[in-house]
């Protein structure tokens, strides 16, 4: 029986203090996206298109008819959706391996694919930059549509992964018992009950590369751009923001027309105990070879930065390493005077990623609790698509024009916090609740309602049915969205480097420092840095692995 | 039931976490614009760029010496500080301000983000560094300087025999061809200072056909300093292939391994633009005299003596000792080019904008 049958033979029965408490929940999420991202997004466009108070709309027209203006919206759309379908196309084969196939190092495996999500922009791309040297690719736009596959690719594997390992097999294999080749059992069965989480992956990868920062900067030179690269220029270099505000509205329409379409493809996945996947046959090996690829593809670079960090003009060397963990004096003594040091950067980071994850949790924890649930009344729908609108929306939002916003709008008590260190778990949150959401909603809405009702019926309060009845179900969903929300705290750099300080820097941002100064140690050091970086990354998302996997034994 | 305990402690920590976040976040808030309390000592806020950098202690000695806090806040590029004070100039996000240069001074003048002040610690040898009366004169104090220049790799040419090309004319010959690497104008400081130089070298007539000329001889152009200097620039500690790179006068000196043998990188001394950094009080400060005394503490022996070392600039105090490497390796460059502050502020933005005209081909 479907959500909307059962609502008609009988409507909400979540009256009395669940209502109050979804009510409080929804209100308390609104005004925590309201004050900070919201408001100060607003406050910054309304300084855009409206200077003087007045709302002034002509400078829109005018920067958009710039011709700079449609070749860089074009140029951002194009590189988005190519990278996106190589994303979907190269994910998909690694989503199987990985998450359908049983094999000793999977659990490893899958946390390193991880890796290149939050590894620093700048690094990886001069890495990438030396690595296409002498190539066709070098210098030109395909080096960034590369770019962004590498850094993105994971979050297909990951995101279908994880809804592939709860699909039931017994339904392919009968779709095979009755004579379809794997691939039509695929294409026919398979395909269609990943959509979601297919729909899911494409979504957050295209707002994810439309809205590329660092990689196309460095990758891109002065010939290409993105939206973003250009809101940065207008906003930072020119305080242009008449013409910054056009194209973040740009940049928000974008945003919510991809939201919309994503809202129409959305259907119900099945939930039910993840499947443990089954030993590589015969007629794999054509998939794994393709996800053997991909795992080159992202294995490079990251090897070509290990590679890098033992290695100076002289050869190899553990000077780079030895400094990063303090015993070196740093590389011919040229190494800047970092306000923290790594290994200090590397506390900082993990104190705010925590904070950013607990955050990240809680924003998307209880909007995709709340989105999972059937309004009672029209106004409860309507808050609902105004909730879901709003916490994906910083996907599609630019760091630079958040960071403004924060300038201008928290300038006062009680919310005088434009200094404060704390912005940035809060800014890191809103980077990663988006994806909390994305992982956490389509399982929540594939709770069966039946079963919240019956827990009701037999006297369960609604907070005791959250947890025994959403949570438990989901449990395992919460700590891989967890993992993930903890890495893209941990890798978050362009609102990051806006709000920290100097004595809260984030391992990020000295290897940003440390990659901008000349000197013979201190790229090799930056290098190492990163790859410091990665096995933390690495190390977390591995623990968030297993927590998961006990739970399934548990639960089996 | 174990099982059953962890979700429930995850809501609870993410709903108490939200919950106690708001109250939490306003009643930490450092507010520096807080009235002072009387005889309570002053907590200044020195608001500055990405790469300012003091050794430690420095800012500790001015504390224990005065009894006054200092706390640093980093607030992006050169560029962006002055775009950032400018844009929150009814509440001003700190005391202090250190590292407004040259290229936009005018703009953080002009817009009224500065007290009237200037340290009485200058003398007559700093007074070629203070801007214009009345472009900045009366509210900026010069600490430090630096030339961006184009930087060689001796042993490239050496090995090839091929004579180092000194002027900014020999960039474009093609004798020179495929050698280069600039960065862009429009996203990085140092590709300004460059554009600015060559403004300053052929006029506003001219400048147009040097750079038509540069990309006829293969110039590359890269978005920011680290991926020109370290993925481009055939330099000892980089990876790329071409010998010459816009960078800083300083940079020859950091890549010294031998301090017996001479540099392996050095510049070109023809090519040099002068960044000039500046110091002021901002206007707001609910302490205007401790402020003084910061600006007045960035000029002392202290400060001046650790800027070589920790920001790669040049100290402006006359006299001040440098590092041996750079006594022995850095180049001072005598006559670098420059532009009247109020002529980069009228025209800077329609100079990028015809530069990348000219280079977006």
């Amino acid at each position: 029986m479907t959500a909307e049958a059962r609502s008609r033979t009988a409507p909400s029965r979540a009256g009395g203090s669940g209502r109050v408490w979804t009510w409080a929940g929804a209100l308390l999420l609104l005004a925590f996206l309201g004050v900070f991202f919201l408001w100060p997004v607003g406050e910054i466009l309304a300084r855009g298109i409206a200077p003087d108070g007045a709302l002034d709309l002509s400078g829109i027209g005018e920067v958009l008819a710039r011709p700079r203006t449609l070749r860089i919206v074009g140029l951002t759309l194009a590189q988005a959706a190519l990278a996106t379908l190589a994303c979907l196309v190269l994910g998909m084969p690694a989503a199987f391996v990985l998450y359908r196939l049983r094999f000793r190092g999977r659990t490893a495996l899958r946390a390193l694919a991880v890796v290149p999500f939050v590894l620093p922009t700048v690094v990886v791309g001069v890495a990438f930059k030396v690595l296409l040297a002498d190539t066709p690719l070098d210098g030109s736009w395909w080096a960034i549509v590369l770019a962004l596959v590498f850094f993105n690719v994971s979050v297909v594997t990951r995101t279908v992964g994880t809804a592939w390992e709860e699909l039931d097999p017994a339904v392919e294999d009968a779709a095979a018992d009755l004579g379809a080749r794997p691939l039509r059992a695929f294409w026919s069965v398979t395909l269609p009950r990943l959509g979601p989480a297919i729909a899911s992956a494409g979504i957050i990868v295209f707002l994810f590369c439309a809205t590329a920062f660092g990689v196309v900067l460095v990758l891109g030179g002065a010939r290409y751009g993105t939206v973003e690269t250009e809101i940065w220029r207008l906003t930072s270099q020119y305080l242009d923001l008449r013409a910054a505000s056009a194209l973040s509205l740009v940049q928000l329409c974008f945003v919510v027309l991809v939201l919309w379409a994503a809202g129409r493809v959305r259907s119900r996945p099945e939930l039910r105990v993840p499947d443990p996947g089954r030993a590589p046959r015969r007629g794999d090996v054509p998939v794994i070879a393709v996800a053997a690829a991909v795992g080159a593809l992202l294995a490079v670079p990251v090897l070509a930065l290990l590679l890098r960090s033992f290695l100076d003009r002289d050869g190899w060397t553990l000077e780079a390493w030895a400094a990063l963990v303090g015993l070196g004096s740093g590389a011919g003594g040229a190494a800047p005077a970092l306000a923290v040091s790594p290994l200090a950067a590397l506390g900082n980071s993990l104190a705010f990623a925590a904070a950013g994850m607990l955050l990240a949790l809680a924003v998307g924890l209880g909007a995709s609790i709340l989105l999972s649930r059937r309004p009672a009344s029209g106004w409860g729908s309507r808050l609902r698509s105004g909730l879901e609108g709003v916490v994906m929306l910083p996907l599609g939002v630019s760091a630079v024009t958040l960071g403004f916003g924060y300038l201008v709008a928290l300038d006062a008590p009680p919310f005088d916090l434009r200094s404060s260190p704390l912005l940035v778990p809060i800014a890191q949150a809103l980077v990663a609740a988006p994806l909390v959401v994305r992982t956490l909603l389509p399982v929540l809405r594939g709770v069966d309602p039946l079963l919240r009702d019956a827990a009701e019926d037999l006297g369960a309060s609604p907070v005791r049915v959250l947890w025994s009845i959403d949570l438990r179900l989901a449990a395992r969903p919460v700590i891989a969205a967890a993992g993930l929300a903890f890495a893209i705290c941990l890798g978050e750099f362009g609102a990051t480097t806006f709000l920290s300080r100097p004595a809260t820097a984030t391992l990020p941002i000295v290897i940003e420092r440390l990659a901008g100064h000349p000197g013979p140690g201190n790229l090799v050091m930056a290098n190492a840095a990163a790859v410091l970086l990665a096995a933390v990354v690495a190390a977390a998302l591995a623990l968030a692995e297993l927590a998961g996997a006990r739970r399934v034994s548990r639960r089996g | 039931m174990g099982s059953r305990i962890r979700p429930v402690r995850l809501v609870v920590a993410a709903v108490a976490a939200g919950a106690l976040l708001g109250p939490a976040l306003a009643g930490c808030s450092g507010s520096p614009q807080d009235p002072p309390a009387s005889g309570a000592s002053a907590q200044l806020v020195l608001v500055t760029h990405d790469s300012f950098a003091l050794s430690d202690g420095v800012l500790d000695a001015f504390t224990s010496e005065t009894g006054i806090a200092v706390d640093v806040v980093a607030l992006g590029d050169a560029g962006e500080l002055v775009n950032k004070l400018v844009l929150t100039k009814d509440s001003p996000l700190g005391d202090v301000v250190f590292g407004i240069d040259n290229t936009f001074a005018s703009r953080a003048v002009d817009a009224g983000v500065l007290l009237d002040y200037v340290s009485t610690a200058l003398t007559a040898a700093e007074a070629p560094y203070l801007l214009p009366a009345g472009q900045g004169g009366e509210q900026l104090t010069p600490v430090d300087s630096g030339d961006v220049c184009v930087n060689v790799d001796h042993e490239w040419f050496a090995e090839r025999g091929l004579a180092e090309p000194a002027t900014l004319e020999d960039l474009a010959d093609p004798a020179y061809r495929d050698l280069l690497v600039v960065e862009s104008a429009a996203t990085s400081s140092p590709g300004l200072a460059f554009l600015l130089a060559t403004v300053a070298a052929f006029g506003e007539g001219g400048w147009q056909d040097y750079w038509r000329a540069l990309i006829g001889n293969g110039v590359k152009i890269d978005a920011g300093w680290t991926d020109a200097y370290y993925a481009d620039f055939s330099g000892p500690s980089s990876d790329g292939e071409r010998p010459l790179v816009v960078s800083y006068s300083s940079s020859p000196p950091v890549e010294v391994v031998d301090p017996a043998a001479p540099s392996p990188t050095g510049v070109l001394t023809a090519t040099c633009f002068r960044q000039t950094e500046y110091a002021g009080v901002l206007a707001g400060t609910a302490w205007p005299e401790a402020a003084q005394r910061l600006v007045d503490f960035l000029l002392s022996p202290t400060v001046q003596q650790d800027l070589p070392g920790s920001m790669y600039v040049y100290p402006v105090v006359a006299g001040t000792p440098l590092p041996e490497t750079w006594a022995a390796h850095a180049v001072r460059i005598e006559d670098p080019y420059g532009l009247d502050p109020a002529e980069i502020g009228a025209s800077r933005e329609r100079w990028i904008q015809e530069w990348a005209a000219i280079v977006d081909r």
